[in-house]
């Protein structure tokens, strides 16, 4: 059972950083436009190089 | 069920209804003011025909490629574009994304008050995320214990279990901790203050469990509960935001402004600003910004959202007007003799005020479900813990029961019920275009058995339509097109527009002059052409029911122009379905009795009232409340800003007056009148499917609550319990969609 030691701050890291992600993403404010963000992966705008 | 409760009582200081200050409500102006400076930078701009990607990349090209802009955003949900450009202009701005295809109108963003919200919105789902992920975690570790883990395992799991939920409980748990505790001040046992038990208690006893080396720990079964509920919370709260942010909108889109009259000239300067003995000038075309008196100038004055008349009244100097009133033919100078609060506006908020308080004492059914289950709780979580007393005398088996009967009866899928049911009835009923601005709105909607109608711009557009085209000879028709197309009075846009479809093309005509309150009068081939009153015209002024026009060409006998107001589209249907509903429908408004009397006989309205005056109109709802009638306002004027407050539930165009629309709680977006009678439909379903959603509640909890008070429950029951009951109370709701 000694893996358990290991398995658990494991899964707790793991499921930490996906925490950390949506919590950056929330402060980033990525759910201001969700209908917006859902169309603008359509446009090939910044298809070549990335918006400056 | 608990949200609902927790957040009706924190609303009544916060919502965006009439409440303390009804003046700040109803003009809310003032405050713009002071936040004007803030924003300086940031053009805000409605695009009401955006809808793909094409259109995001359009206007964001064409407004990052306008020099003097720093940065362009366009928001698809919202239909909004957030400009960063110092120094210029909406009216800079709006051009160039027309240029690229799209209508965009100006937004005052003080007006817009979506940060603070957002904030809001953002705190919950960044709770809900927590909780969430907690959940998952200690489920995962649950599974183990479930499935038989014993001794030090099962006690490390617990610990695990703990280090997790503890801290996540003091933070995801907040909004129902600051419930209960203002609910406790006020000297009320709210919704949350139940749940805020089961979580401290369960919790408690969970640490203590786990310390001892106990069997059950109910981390899972707290942390589950907390999840749950703030998805309620998080529901609840945008059903709301959405429609407040789309109310707030409409009230941004009537930027309100004066033209000043200085000694160096005219400027611009916002309405909140101006103070009575101030100079204005009012364009024709124009709303009236404030009370005053005209000292010059002639124009023709359109009172209907003030009084329900139809008819334009002439306007002269000596003239009192009213704030909200439109100014329609010419050019008119005022002095202020009141502005901002003082005006006449703020004459009818006290009659709203008073009316407002009794509707703010509606008790929803999840308030009345709430008195009644928190006692009933409590009881039974105290009666189990003194029974085991007594029974077994073992303290700590004792409160191991209370707290497992109070987290089985925590009211999880209760919290689901309510939101849910108005998540989906609002959204279905916000793409048929109806706004529900009020949390209860739609509860007290499914009562209502009378439904009173308002007539000008209600039930009519407000706006006159040519009744015979035939009685003009064909020959002058060009002539009559040519007179009133560059007219902004309504007769002559309804003559103008009825000629131009038609595909009359207009002749030139030469000297073609508007003479204000009088008409228009012009050259045709050396001949004298004149439209409109006929006491100008020269004509007899004959027994009119309807408004009209007089048109004469040359020494030719005059010609009567009768035009009627236009009915809103779906007007029939809407009345026809209300009756079909079973409520009793009602007319009421200011206008005169023939004008009146002819729209009630088209729409088979038999109880009609004319000439009513909006403290008449109040009284009449309120004596019909009175008698037990739950009564449904629909009206747009400021005539009927008082019944609207007076009555149970109301309803208003978009195209009503701003306090009109305040005093309402569903706004009705498009023009036509279909959707209300469907409105009433939902709001019905809607409550059905709340009672299921309670039974389905209790139900669970007549099962499960004997299990917990016989001591048998173990965290396993407790979670699948919880579990299964929200699923199924969540897709009743869906069933609305």
């Amino acid at each position: 059972m000694s893996i358990v030691a290991i398995l658990i701050p494991v899964t707790l890291l793991l499921g930490g950083l996906g925490l950390a992600a949506f919590v950056w993403s929330l402060m980033r404010q990525q759910y201001e436009d969700p209908k917006g963000d859902a169309e603008r992966i359509l446009s090939s705008e910044w298809d070549d190089h990335p918006k400056p | 069920m608990s949200d609902a409760t927790a957040q009706g009582f924190e609303d009544q200081g916060s919502d965006s209804r009439l409440s303390a200050c009804p003046a700040c409500d109803v003009a809310p102006i003032a405050m713009r003011i002071a936040q004007e400076k803030a924003r300086k930078d940031e053009v805000i701009l409605s695009l009401p025909g955006i809808h793909c990607a094409t259109c995001i990349t359009d206007i964001e090209r064409a407004l990052n490629n306008h020099p003097g802009v720093d940065s362009a955003r366009v928001n698809l949900t919202l239909r909004r574009v957030t400009v960063k450009a110092p120094g210029l202009g909406a009216d800079d701005l709006i051009p160039v994304v027309e240029r690229a295809g799209y209508e965009a109108l100006e937004l005052d963003p003080s007006a817009l008050s979506s940060t603070a919200a957002d904030r809001k919105g953002r705190d919950l789902l960044m709770r809900t995320g927590v909780a969430g992920f907690a959940m998952m975690n200690v489920m995962l570790l649950s599974v183990a214990v479930w499935s038989g883990a014993e001794g030090a395992t099962r006690d490390l799991f617990h610990m695990v279990s703990a280090m997790i939920a503890l801290p996540t409980i003091a933070f995801a748990g907040q909004p129902f901790f600051a419930n209960a505790r203002r609910g406790l001040r006020h000297g009320k046992v709210v919704m949350d203050f139940p749940i805020s038990l089961a979580l401290i208690l369960a919790s408690g006893m969970s640490l203590y469990e786990t310390m001892n080396s106990g069997r059950h720990a109910y981390f899972d079964g707290v942390v589950t509960l907390c999840f749950f509920l703030l998805i309620g919370r998080y529901l609840d709260y945008r059903t709301r935001a959405v429609a407040r942010s789309a109310a707030e909108e409409l009230t941004a889109l009537e930027v309100p402004r004066a033209f000043r009259i200085t000694d160096t000239g005219e400027e611009l300067v916002p309405v909140a600003a101006l103070v009575p003995g101030d100079l204005i000038r009012i364009r024709p075309g124009s709303r009236v910004p404030a009370d005053g008196r005209i000292t010059s100038g002639e124009s023709e004055i359109d009172r209907s959202l003030l009084t329900g008349e139809s008819l334009p009244v002439v306007a002269a100097p000596g003239t009192m007007l009213s704030a909200g009133e439109v100014n329609l033919t010419g050019l008119l100078t005022v002095r202020v003799t009141a502005a901002g609060r003082d005006s006449s506006l703020a004459q009818l908020t006290e009659l709203v005020a008073n009316a407002e308080s009794a509707r703010g004492r509606y008790t929803t059914l999840a308030q009345q479900a709430s008195a009644l289950y928190t006692p009933i709780v409590h009881i039974v979580a105290f009666g189990s813990f003194l029974g085991w007393m007594i029974h077994a005398g073992d303290l700590r088996m004792a409160v191991n029961v209370a707290a497992a009967v109070l987290i089985i009866t925590c009211p999880c899928a209760l919290g689901l019920a309510v939101p849910a049911v108005m998540t989906a009835a609002s959204g279905r009923l916000f793409r048929k275009g109806l706004l529900i601005k009020d949390a209860t709105a739609l509860e007290r909607l499914s009562e209502v058995d009378t439904v009173i109608f308002d007539k000008t711009g209600t039930l009519t557009m407000g706006t006159p339509q040519l009744v015979d085209p035939d009685v003009l000879p064909v020959e002058h028709r060009p002539v009559a097109l040519a007179l009133t197309e560059g007219s902004s009075h309504p007769l002559s846009r309804a003559l103008a527009h009825a000629l131009a479809t038609q595909g009359v093309t207009a002749v030139t005509l030469e000297r073609v002059t508007e003479v204000p309150g009088h008409g228009v009068e012009g050259l045709w081939q050396g001949q004298p052409v004149r439209i409109g009153r006929a006491d100008w015209i020269g004509a007899a002024p004959g027994q009119g029911r309807v408004a009209s026009t007089w048109l004469r060409i040359a020494d030719l006998p005059p010609i009567r122009l009768e035009f009627e107001d236009r009915m809103r589209p779906g007007a029939e249907e809407a009345v026809a379905g209300l009756r079909r509903a079973g409520c009793r429908v009602m007319l009421l408004s200011g206008d005169t009795q023939t004008a009146v009397a002819d729209i009630a006989g088209r729409l088979g309205i038999a109880e009609w009232r004319a000439g009513v005056t909006p403290v008449d109109k109040a009284e009449a709802v309120t004596g019909l409340g009175a008698q037990g009638a739950r009564i449904l306002m629909v009206g747009d004027g400021l005539n009927d800003t008082a019944a609207l407050a007076a009555a149970h539930v109301a309803i208003s165009p978009a195209s009503a007056l701003d306090a009109a629309r305040v005093a309402s709680d569903i706004v009705l977006m498009g023009t036509d009148l279909r959707p209300v009678p469907e409105a009433l439909a939902v709001a019905r379903s809607a409550r059905k499917r709340i009672k299921e959603n309670f039974n389905i509640s209790f139900g669970y909890n007549i099962f499960a609550v004997p299990i917990a008070i016989l001591g048998f429950a173990t965290p396993l029951i407790a979670a699948l319990a919880m579990s299964l009951s929200s699923i199924c109370v969540t897709l009743n709701a869906l069933r609305l969609r």
